[in-house]
């Protein structure tokens, strides 16, 4: 258990994790229950259609005002949350932020840190680098212990441990606690309960996530339903807090909205358990609370979505995971398909300003384009059309400017050659229906085979007179009449 | 503090020549639908409560410690953690003297350093204040403070909370509002809603994950 075995690397591409994810059973079935359960789950929270797609443009306005004054807000941030007694700390990339935390740790000579849920820790991959100097980095989300027991990552960003079923876990607590199997769910979390009660009271620095930094009030909000969080950011004498530059609001009550759209699109709640907002370190008069209180504010390639206007708007999610749950295709293939630490249709959108299109090349068009991430977002992050616009950088040639980091991966210069071609063809009259004359006549001659379409699709063969053809015809017909 | 100025250098850059949004926050969306006759407000209270495990009773502003001992002594509890310094933990302090109930009464009166230990794994309940509720999503809303410290809502297998009738807000937003949260909060502020829980395992809902796993809240009505 202390020791931390690296997380098992993910083999092949998209394309080979997709197929074995589809041929696995077990796991489609975990998925599908789950994700049509919490589909339903929003849909009853939001029983009034008006009321939410008042509440979700509400919501947008409220993330494209923070994003138009981004860096100013930022500022603001910093001077209250100083005045308030918190420190805060400013990085470019996921090791400049794992430096810093690892600097804090060691200042306080701490060994042992107790972790709330975050997902940008997780993009930190700081478990790992923490584990690499000697400190034990504790998951204390029961889902994310239980992912993290299992040396994996998380298959979905608000239920990580979503694609294991109860007899799963309890071997993995036989198999690393010593506790007797049990098909009992209660039984389970007691488990867990106990486990991690002490490392609580051990831990020498919490760890946490945020949901919304407030400029206003210097406040970081976080929710949650299990109390870990608070355990995490209370108990221990240090508590810092990771999170994405794009996570701060200008106004306290432009929380009131987002808090509810987040709830309610994530598990169907109209709150969660804990709404927890803290905005300094322990008074010296206070008998509990962390000594220290620090916030890192992390870009890793956040800057790069938002020099772009229409990206940008990726930055405005707000991490309910609801996209995922109506994903046609994330329901199928599971969070791990993805390979990367946001799966879904907001990985797909987020990931490439992180590690690179040419990292994911396959994302943007994982996607039949149905667009319900997009109808469901509940700050209304054009998903759909982002994608569309992915799938364009990720055929761009080393000429042309790029609009994503690494973009052009599935740049082929003979595609873009018959692309070429096509054009022409359709926009010259006269080549047009010298065309038309081929291919009705010699339609036999068609290829058999065109690449992965005829995988599992007859191949398309012209008919034998053309529309225009017909037409034609139709016409001299009638005028004959 | 490189990484800060390159951090706002490139934001700045990407904003150059756009305006700021102005701020068109329409308060409406989030305090209309979510509006009450003051005689129903603790009834939603209630059922959301409910709804999510939690015990709510009405008790009058004299004999709540009553009501707390019964809670206490069916559980078959052997103490109760609270704040003696409070208006609430004075006078459960003279009900506890006037009626010696078993039940030992341990006040939260030093840092949590000095009997982590105890506060952890030995205690059975605890007994706070709050400074109001909010009808909307059923919440209770916590300001824990040097008398009421934060860990007092959190740690022990049964919280109960005592709730004014008379400071239930209609949502959030009016609750901000009336008690002017924007200028000036206190270093941690609550709001909770239900014991704690978990569907992290097959979407299983499980009570006590790793805070209280049971709520009693006593409405307070005023006289
Ligand atoms: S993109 Fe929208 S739906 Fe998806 S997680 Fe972000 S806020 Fe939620």
């Amino acid at each position: 258990m202390s020791q931390r075995i690296p997380v098992t690397e993910l083999t092949g591409d998209f394309r080979q994790r997709a197929k074995e994810a589809l041929g696995d059973d077990q796991l489609r079935t975990n998925f599908r229950n789950a994700m049509d359960s919490l589909m339903t789950k929003r849909a009853d929270a939001f029983p009034d259609e008006e009321e939410r797609e008042g509440l979700r443009e509400l919501g947008n306005r409220i993330k494209a005002r923070a994003l138009s004054r981004l860096p100013d807000l930022l500022e603001q941030l910093e001077t209250r949350l100083t005045e308030n007694g918190v420190h805060v700390h400013w990085a470019e990339t996921v090791e400049e932020a794992n430096r810093i935390v690892h600097g804090i740790i060691e200042r306080r000579q701490g060994r042992r840190v107790v972790k709330g849920k975050s997902m940008v820790s997780e993009e930190m991959e700081m478990n790992d680098y923490l584990a690499g100097r000697g400190i034990e980095s504790l998951e204390s989300d029961m889902g994310e212990y239980i992912v993290q027991l299992d040396n994996e990552k998380p298959s979905h960003i608000i239920m990580p441990a979503i694609h294991k079923n109860r007899r799963q876990v309890s071997r993995l607590f036989h198999d690393h606690l010593g506790e007797p199997e049990t098909d009992d769910v209660n039984e389970l979390i007691r488990i867990g309960r106990r486990a991690l009660r002490r490392k609580f009271m051990e831990a020498d620095v919490g760890v946490s996530g945020v949901n919304f930094a407030i400029a206003e009030t210097g406040t970081l909000l976080l929710v949650e339903n299990e109390g870990n969080g608070r355990m995490s950011t209370t108990a221990p004498p240090v508590h810092i807090a990771v999170t994405g530059i794009e996570k701060v609001v200008q106004n306290l009550r432009d929380v009131v909205p987002l808090l509810s759209l987040l709830t309610r699109s994530a598990l169907g709640q109209p709150i969660t358990t804990y709404v927890n907002l803290i905005s300094g370190p322990r008074k010296p008069e206070e008998l509990d609370g962390p000594e220290e209180v620090h916030l890192v504010l992390l870009d890793n390639g956040r800057t790069g979505a938002f020099a772009d206007a229409q990206m940008r708007q990726t930055l405005n999610c707000i991490r309910c995971g609801a996209c995922m749950n109506h994903c046609p295709v994330y329901t199928r293939v599971g969070g791990h398909t993805y390979g990367e630490v946001y799966p879904g249709p907001i990985g797909k959108i987020i990931t490439p300003h992180m590690v690179g299109l040419h990292k994911v090349p396959d994302h943007p068009s994982a996607s039949s384009l149905c667009g319900a991430c997009g109808e469901v977002c509940p700050v209304k992050i054009p998903i759909p059309e982002l994608l569309q616009r992915l799938r364009q950088e990720n055929v761009k040639s080393p000429e042309e400017e790029p609009g994503v980091k690494d973009g052009g991966a599935k740049y082929s210069r003979s595609e873009r050659l018959i692309w070429r071609l096509w054009q022409q063809l359709n926009s010259r009259p006269g080549i047009y229906r010298l065309f038309l004359w081929g291919a009705t006549r010699f339609r036999k001659l068609t290829p058999k085979k065109a690449g992965p379409w005829t995988d599992n699709h007859t191949a398309p063969v012209p008919a034998r007179r053309s529309l225009h053809d017909l037409a034609k015809d139709h016409l001299a017909r009638q005028g004959g009449q | 503090m490189n990484a800060r100025n390159n951090i706002l250098n490139k934001l700045r850059a990407g904003l150059s020549g756009a305006t700021p949004r102005p701020d068109d926050f329409d308060e409406r969306l989030v305090t209309e639908p979510w509006q009450y006759a003051p005689e129903d407000r603790i009834g939603r209270l209630r059922s959301l409560m409910e709804a999510v495990h939690t015990e709510v009773h009405t008790v009058g502003s004299k004999d709540w410690p009553k009501t707390v001992a019964g809670i206490l002594s069916r559980r078959n509890l052997n103490n109760l953690l609270y704040a003696p310094e409070t208006d609430h933990g004075k006078q459960l302090g003279e009900h506890w003297q006037a009626t010696e109930p078993t039940i030992e009464l341990v006040a939260y009166d030093r840092p949590v350093e000095e009997w982590k230990d105890t506060l952890f794994w030995g205690v059975d309940a605890s007994i706070t204040g709050t400074v109001g509720g909010i009808a909307a999503t059923g919440s209770l809303v916590l300001w824990p403070d040097r008398h009421e410290p934060r860990l007092m809502s959190l740690l022990p297998p049964l919280h109960i909370a005592l709730l004014r009738a008379s400071q239930v807000e209609d949502n959030l937003y009016t609750m901000m509002q009336r008690h002017n949260w924007s200028s000036g909060l206190p270093t941690n502020a609550l709001l909770i809603s239900g014991p704690s829980k978990t569907a992290d395992i097959e979407q299983v809902l499980a009570y006590g994950a790793h805070g209280p796993k049971e709520l009693v809240v006593l409405v307070i009505e005023d006289e």
